[in-house]
């Protein structure tokens, strides 16, 4: 079904700049009209004539899965919203500072109704270069969004030298290695960073390379952006020299890596196909039993006797997958899973899988 | 399938927009438009009068002289037989989402987790529920409220004060009282039913629904409760006192497609069945004897109202794509 609406999340800890990038979506000749939904206390105002208040309730649905939970609000706002269906593109939900995305993302995967009438576009986060550090130590709602999200806007980047800006980068890619890196100042990313991204969507699954092997590239270019930012330059160089971002540029070799002590990825190969009467109950089981530290789960397969690459995702325990396109001649049918989350049995995981080769 | 078919006695109407509700106001069928507008299909004239200027409609219900809608502007208006519209609440921009009426005039909405109710002279009393609401009723006998919500339900007497908590967890939904007053009733997110007695609290789980249950219908007799969520209308016995405790429901009008609403005829034991590709079917609950009224192969356009008039003569019915009519049984 095409013509579900795209549905983009907002999470970001206090402060890291989400309304600023709202209102910079919104206000962008995009010719789109948005529904946004909003957190009923948010502090600043949004400049859109659809604008509805939530409350954040979440609760857990009462089906033995403990880590089931969803936005009740959500899912009845959405039932309202199809009344004005029609009279806008797409909506945007913006959390609280504090809040953990699973539960919106969860909505999507629970409600049927609400799968009906929506899809999840992608989880996008924004980062304070200067404060997510710090956030990162003292506050689990900073990482659960870091490791969640598809998107990660590093904002305020003119307020932090290059060097603490690699350090926030690097820390970013110890939890999440897997999420689209983008630096902004003022929230100023472009819109296709941030919407239509179908992070969600199975048949977009074509890799599942960590995102930093391709960031090589946008260094390259790095130098020559930050000049067509033109005005917004200006700040830069009062806080640190120019000098230095030339450096930068050219020390991408060097590139810092964190392990977080708790939150972590883990990517497995298996150099070949996986029998999927072996894979199949053991994932399964695998997302029951640690379901709560699993945040978000991916994987490419080559089943055996399948000429069809299978693809799955999935947030805690909620597992979706399909059959996609055929293997290419020219692919090597290898069968790799990446799992995103808090303190991941990582041996006892590995053993499992590899368990799977068929 | 349906042997029989009354699709000669139905009228067509374009509603233009999704119907959210249908009712009969005096003689004339009148349609409440998700756009915010009531739609008068009277014959020979039809008219439309924008009762929510720059809202859509919520929730709509009628007591055959006004058209009660309430919307996401927030606002509760009254609109009678001659198109005249008077708002009732202003929730200030909060959506109305949950409405509820009372024979003798009375009424109770919510906007989030405030529950307003207002007596028939017009004295409007306010509970905070401990969560969003999404369903409400009026108990039949004395001034009191149903109110479901996350975890359980509220019984609130709006002149007395502190409500009864009718734990029970989970989301409950739509909420509905029997016709004699021993048993609430809601529909939850997880696809059920649960029931408390509410002389003892005691529980009832109703289960096996494919979908969530969001029409609920009361027989003229007030022992059968019809539900939709379902491939067929899935009817609770509440006859015995101990309800559908242990006993099964009846199924009548199987279908490969979803009830989406129902209900019931004011005076016989025959249900309207409204399908969520569009199909009618008029179903007596006796021996499940089925009559086509309207239906197309391969559509989606679910049935989103359904009304009988007062005596029972007439069906209205309206879909989510805008589609509507009237059906005006052979005499």
């Amino acid at each position: 079904m095409t013509d579900k609406i795209p549905v983009t999340v907002l999470t970001g800890y206090l402060g890291a700049g989400k309304t600023t990038l709202l209102n910079r979506i919104l206000s962008e000749p995009h010719g789109k009209k948005y529904a946004v939904i909003v957190n009923e206390f948010g502090e600043i105002g949004i400049d859109n004539d659809l604008v509805v208040g939530a409350d954040e309730e979440v609760f857990e649905m009462n089906n033995g899965c403990i880590c089931c939970t969803v936005r009740g609000d959500l899912i009845r706002i959405l039932e309202g919203l199809m009344r004005r269906k029609g009279k806008f593109d797409a909506i945007i939900v913006e959390t609280t500072g504090l809040a953990d995305p699973a539960p919106v993302a969860q909505t999507f995967f629970v409600d049927q109704d609400v799968q009906d009438v929506a899809k999840l576009d992608a989880v996008v986060t924004v980062a304070d270069a200067k404060w997510l550090s710090a956030r990162l130590k003292d506050a689990p709602e900073a990482k659960n969004q870091i490791a969640f999200a598809d998107v990660i806007i590093v904002n305020k980047t003119d307020l932090v030298s290059p060097e603490e800006l690699r350090e926030v980068e690097a820390r970013i890619r110890g939890i999440n290695p897997y999420a689209k890196l983008h630096r902004a100042v003022k929230s100023n990313v472009p819109l296709d960073a941030v919407l239509g991204k179908n992070a969600f969507d199975l048949d977009r699954i074509l890799e599942i390379e960590p995102a930093f092997l391709e960031a090589d590239d946008h260094d390259h270019h790095h130098h020559d952006h930050d000049h067509e930012c033109g005005p917004d330059c200006g700040h830069d160089h009062h806080h640190h020299d120019h000098g230095h971002h030339h450096h930068h540029d050219h020390d991408h070799g060097g590139l810092k890596h964190y392990h977080d002590e708790h939150m972590q990825s883990l990517a497995l190969t298996i150099d070949g196909e996986v029998d999927p009467n072996k894979f199949m109950p053991w994932v399964n089981d695998l997302v029951q039993r640690e379901g709560p530290s699993i945040l978000r789960s991916k994987g490419i397969l080559a089943l055996k006797g399948e000429d069809k690459r299978f693809v799955f995702q999935g947030v805690h325990m909620i597992l979706d997958g399909d059959l996609q396109r055929d293997w290419r001649p020219d692919e090597k049918r290898v069968s790799r899973i990446v799992f995103i989350g808090r303190d991941l049995k990582e041996d006892e995981i590995r053993e499992g899988f590899m368990k799977c080769a068929a | 399938m349906s042997e029989t078919s009354l699709a000669q006695n139905v009228t067509t109407i374009e509603a233009g927009d999704s119907v959210v509700a249908a009712a009969f106001l005096g003689r004339t069928p009148v349609y409440a438009l998700a756009d915010g507008a009531l739609l008068y299909a009277g014959i020979g004239e039809e008219k439309r009068v924008k009762a929510h200027e720059d809202g859509a409609i919520l929730v709509a219900l009628s007591d055959g002289k006004r058209f009660f809608t309430a919307g996401d502007d927030g606002l509760l208006v009254a609109t009678d037989a001659e198109g005249r519209s008077e708002t009732i609440a202003d929730e200030k921009g909060k959506w109305i989402d949950a409405l509820t009426l009372r024979d003798d005039g009375a009424m109770a909405w919510s906007a989030g987790k405030s529950v307003r109710a207002r007596d028939a002279k017009g004295v409007v009393k306010n509970f905070d529920a401990p969560s969003a609401v999404r369903g409400l009723c009026f108990l039949p006998k004395g001034y009191r409220l149903a109110i479901a919500h996350y975890n359980g339900a509220s019984l609130w007497f709006p002149n007395a004060g502190d409500p009864a908590f009718y734990e029970w967890k989970g989301s409950h939904l739509d909420a509905t009282v029997s016709p004699d007053g021993r048993f609430l009733v809601t529909s939850m997110q997880e696809n059920m039913l649960h029931g408390w007695r509410l002389a003892d609290g005691k529980h009832m789980r109703m289960s096996g629904y494919p979908a969530k249950t969001r029409s609920f219908s009361w027989s003229p007799d007030g022992k059968w409760l019809a539900t939709s969520g379902a491939d067929a209308c899935v009817v609770w016995p509440f006859e015995t006192k101990d309800g559908p405790m242990g006993r099964g429901p009846r199924e009548c009008g199987v279908r490969p497609r979803r009830v989406s609403r129902v209900a019931f005829h004011p005076t016989n034991m025959v249900l309207a069945i409204g399908y969520e590709d569009g199909w009618v079917l008029l179903v007596r609950l006796n021996d499940g004897a089925e009559i086509f009224v309207r239906g197309e192969r391969e559509s989606n356009d679910a049935v989103t109202a359904l009304a009988w008039d007062a005596q029972g003569k007439r069906l209205a019915f309206g879909t989510k794509g805008g589609k509507a009519g009237v059906l005006d049984l052979p005499a």
